[in-house]
């Protein structure tokens, strides 16, 4: 039961950053839009940059604490593939498990329902090949 | 004051990613591996983030007119679920699927100067470039 304690804690908080990011600056937190509008460079997106260095400090401040970060140790050619696919889908789909996951199913909002059920279905699937199928 | 509420959302952000294990793909490819040892801790993660969300923002929305510190709530205005929504969250899973990483979590991991981190968020800034482009040219 322990094991659950912590991802709701997380969970929690994540639900109040993003609630603070929407009725303070009336901002979506959805990373992958974040990300992807911060690399244009105009002034309008400063809040961006100081969001993603929040989102770096965060883990930073725990590194003290039994939080610590994991070991990736996926291949490089599933890291590279992974990335690109996970770059073009969020950004092409209009976003992810923070932006659809958290805001969209949060405001009940249709089109991120629809992405979150496509999404952790392909997902599932893609894991199941790679385990399962190919794994053997 | 507007960027500090960045800040500290952000912070908060990359708090909630790693106290709840998000950060680590091998938990994420436990939750997705629903016909293996299904490790379902992740669901309360959403479950913690929308019990707070979903109530306080039809409290909140109702009064308030505008954001504390903004003009207006950037909200998006698509309504419909059209072709690239659906295309878009497949592909999005797929590479989910193939190395338990997404977007948030990539960025939460940076400070763990993990090599592969920067590869993973290199191809994935290349992949939302090629996204973005493709979106301008429709």
């Amino acid at each position: 039961m322990m094991t659950y304690i912590e991802p709701l804690i997380g969970g929690i908080i994540l639900g109040l950053s993003a609630l603070l990011l929407l009725f303070v600056n009336g901002r979506i937190a959805g990373i992958s839009g974040i990300v992807s509008q911060s690399l244009s460079l105009r002034a309008d997106s400063a809040w961006r940059w100081i969001f993603i260095l929040g989102l770096i400090i965060g883990p930073f401040l725990l590194s003290d604490t039994k939080f610590t970060l994991p070991v990736i140790d996926s291949s490089w050619w599933m890291i590279a593939v992974g990335g690109l696919l996970v770059g073009f889908g969020s950004v092409y789909g209009s976003g992810c498990t923070s932006g659809h996951g958290i805001c969209g199913i949060g405001r009940m909002s249709k089109r991120s329902i629809s992405s979150v059920l496509v999404f952790m279905a392909t997902a599932a699937v893609t894991v199941f090949i790679i385990r399962h199928v190919i794994g053997g | 004051m507007n960027l500090f509420f960045s800040l500290l959302a952000g912070i908060g952000f990359g708090i909630g990613l790693t106290i709840s294990n998000m950060v680590d793909p091998k938990v994420v490819l436990a939750f997705l591996d629903i016909t293996g040892d299904w490790d379902l801790s992740l669901m309360f993660v959403m479950g913690g983030a929308l019990m707070v969300f979903i109530p306080s923002y039809y409290v909140l929305k109702k009064r308030m007119n505008r954001p504390l510190f903004a003009d207006s709530f950037f909200e998006p205005t698509l309504k419909e679920v059209d072709k690239p929504l659906l295309i878009g969250a497949a592909v999005f899973g797929i590479g989910w699927g193939i190395t338990g990483i997404c977007p948030g979590p990539a960025i939460a991991n940076l400070s763990g100067m993990n090599e592969k981190i920067f590869a993973f968020i290199f191809t994935m800034l290349i992949g939302m470039m090629v996204a973005n482009w493709f979106k301008r040219t429709q």
